[in-house]
């Protein structure tokens, strides 16, 4: 399997070229599209909930501490619903190219996740610059940054193939997951600090995977700290677990695929 | 070892009574199977040596594409297995799953990597699949904006840009303008000549008769006859004008295939070809009058019965043919019991070859609407020319030639 895979690296990679010409090249600001519109979404939160209603990150003072916090939470939350939202959709996508031509199907989902991690590495690279612009660069902790990420894209994965292989036979779970996502964004503490929810909501939010990377995420970016470790290892058990699930619901259900394309 | 090796294969769908049934069967171990199995191919079997053409026929539906995308490696058999061996190019469903929002040289380059050729090698033969499919600046647009003409054109440069091993085509051919046609029969034809391995359907009896040493015809999922295009053709054609009644085939001397078909209420008892003076004739001579009788019994009442024949090349390919009702005598309302004979004169104005009478009596303008009795091979022919200018093809043309002083 891996070595099919490693055969159709042209592909892969001509196809992760491909999606990244058609989103920068192709149209007139090009690549500034790509920074413009997660800019446009900082810079509404930051001023609603910082300057029109006043609210202070507790204990951190700065400047810019909230809008770090905020990109913390949105640029990541960013990367986990890119990936699973279009691995999610990938195999209805190219339902066209499937019926026609044999390739590892495998590939689908690498290009996905390759094209996400580009569009990633690109606006995080942004963000970094400003970091060290404004004098907020967190120093060692930034390596923290690697395990954590690769956590986060594991989780994803996981997730996406496991939704991706189930949408292609239930086609309720493409609009469900859409749904499930708004409501994960706003139960994960990424524009609002986790402490002001009320008492009794905190011992539930360990059972948000999200909410253990992106507090990882924003202990890091936000108060230079090393990440807890335990919540962010059990993230990855969970990670590793829906892998192997998306993995044999992929080996046992990708011949069935084709037919009900 | 041969070069494509299908062996028992089968293919069902899974028919669920309703969306929840699947659910059910997913997510309890213990259920039982809560699906119907549709067969649409079963116990297929054949094998295809290296270096031979191979066509498949049958009705819509009748599993062809099925068992192409199975042999193409797209869908998976639900039993049976097919092996392959060497590179393989398949052109299914008529393309490539070309991207419509990008250009057709960025698709010729992805689907040639899809292929199994390094991006490198596509990109070195870019300029041959731009320049064979022949869409000028379109190569450079999006493909949303082609014709479906052109999108054949380009999947079939592409995926016949280096020669394959095996080449397995659907229908392709059928589609896109008539220079097109030629042109990519012509390298298919080419690529035989080198020993590419061929498997296609079609629908066109000509290309059958054309590319392939074998045929196989598939009828509900199974494969229905296997042999020599000309005789799985003629069982084919009879058994489109009468599918029920029996179709019977029987060789003869020559090795070629005498297929019989239809309903029976009128027969044809006797088929001779004679010369003017009614001697029965095996050689003819470029352009001679001939008498091509044929003796008929009618075995129940018959409102209407149209008299048919038709003269073939070697391939099996027409050459000409006519019956009664083009040509204005049509009889009607035949007792049964009643004899009767008809006789076409005609000049055999054709090439220099072997040709194959087949005769047909039925109803209406063509043996589709109601077919008697239909004969392939009913007398066999060869032409020599003895007395007129040196010339080929099937067909003798009358030509007067003459030179002037420009």
């Amino acid at each position: 399997m891996w070595r099919a895979l490693w055969a159709y690296r042209g592909f892969v990679w001509g196809s992760v070229r491909r999606e990244f010409d058609a989103r920068y090249r192709h149209s007139l600001l090009g690549a500034s599209w790509a920074v413009l519109q997660p800019l446009a979404m900082i810079v509404i939160y930051t001023v609603v909930f910082s300057r029109v209603m006043h609210s202070r990150l507790p204990g951190v003072s700065g400047d810019f501490a909230y809008s770090i916090y905020l990109c913390a939470g949105v640029l990541t939350w960013g990367l986990f619903a890119e990936i699973t939202g279009r691995a999610q959709n990938v195999f209805l996508e190219q339902a066209n190219l499937l019926k026609k031509v044999s390739f590892p199907r495998l590939c689908l989902p690498v290009i996905v996740v390759a094209s996400a991690v580009v569009n990633f590495v690109i606006i995080f690279g942004l963000f970094t610059a400003f970091l060290i612009l404004v004098g907020a660069f967190p120093g060692w902790a930034f390596v923290a940054l690697l395990p954590v990420l690769a956590v986060e894209v594991l989780l994803a994965v996981g997730l996406g193939v496991t939704l991706g292989v189930l949408n292609v036979f239930f086609r309720d779970v493409g609009p469900f997951y859409a749904v499930v996502l708004q409501f994960w964004f706003w139960l994960t503490p990424i524009v609002y600090p986790a402490s002001i929810l009320p008492q009794w909501v905190q011992p539930w939010m360990c059972w948000n995977p999200m909410a253990q990377l992106v507090g990882a995420y924003q202990r890091i970016l936000v108060e230079g700290a090393w990440p807890e470790w335990k919540g962010v290892g059990a993230v990855a058990l969970l990670a590793i677990v829906l892998c192997l699930l998306g993995w044999r619901l992929f080996r046992v259900h990708a011949g069935e695929m084709v037919d009900e394309l | 070892m041969a070069a494509i090796e299908v062996v028992g294969l089968g293919k069902a769908y899974k028919k669920y009574p309703n969306p929840w049934a699947r659910l059910a069967e997913w997510v309890d171990p213990w259920s039982r199977p809560r699906h119907r199995l549709h067969w649409v191919l079963e116990e297929v079997s054949f094998t295809v040596q290296p270096g031979e053409a191979v066509g498949l026929v049958g009705l819509n539906g009748a599993g062809k594409s099925t068992l192409l995308k199975l042999i193409a490696g797209v869908a998976e058999p639900t039993r049976g297995v097919v092996r392959l061996q060497g590179r393989v190019a398949a052109l299914l469903e008529l393309g490539l799953g070309f991207h419509p929002d990008f250009t057709g040289r960025q698709n010729a380059l992805l689907a040639g990597q899809l292929l199994g050729l390094s991006a490198e090698q596509v990109r070195a033969l870019l300029p041959q699949i731009e320049a064979f499919a022949e869409i000028g600046e379109y190569f450079d647009e999006p493909v949303r904006v082609y014709s479906s003409g052109m999108q054949v054109r380009l999947a079939f440069a592409v995926a016949t840009v280096v020669r394959p091993d095996v080449l397995i085509v659907d229908e392709a051919l059928s589609v896109g303008d008539a220079y097109f046609q030629h042109k990519s029969f012509d390298r298919i034809l080419e690529f035989r000549a080198q020993g590419t391995t061929l498997l296609f359907v079609s629908h066109d009896k000509a290309s059958i008769l054309r590319l392939c040493d074998r045929a196989i015809l598939l009828e509900g999922g199974r494969v229905a006859m296997e042999g020599a295009p000309e005789s799985v053709m003629d069982f084919y054609n009879a058994r489109i004008a009468d599918r029920g009644t029996g179709v019977v085939q029987e060789p003869l001397a020559d090795g070629r295939v005498r297929t019989r078909s239809g309903s029976g209420e009128a027969k044809i008892e006797a088929v001779r070809l004679l010369d003017e003076a009614g001697r029965a004739l095996a050689v003819v001579r470029v352009g001679q009058a001939v008498r091509l009788e044929v003796e008929i019994a009618c075995q129940e009442a018959v409102p209407e019965l149209v008299a048919g024949f038709m003269i073939r090349d070697r391939m099996g390919l027409p050459v000409f043919g006519t019956n009664t009702f083009h040509l204005g005598a049509v009889r009607r309302d035949l007792a049964p019991g009643a004899r009767l004979r008809v006789c076409f004169a005609l000049e055999a104005n054709v090439g220099v070859g072997s040709y194959s009478v087949t005769v047909a009596l039925h109803r209406g303008d063509t043996h589709v609407s109601g077919n008697y009795d239909w004969w392939d091979h009913a007398v066999v022919f060869e032409v020599v020319n003895a007395d007129r200018p040196t010339f080929v093809g099937t067909a003798c043309l009358p030509v007067a030639v003459r030179w002037e002083e420009g």
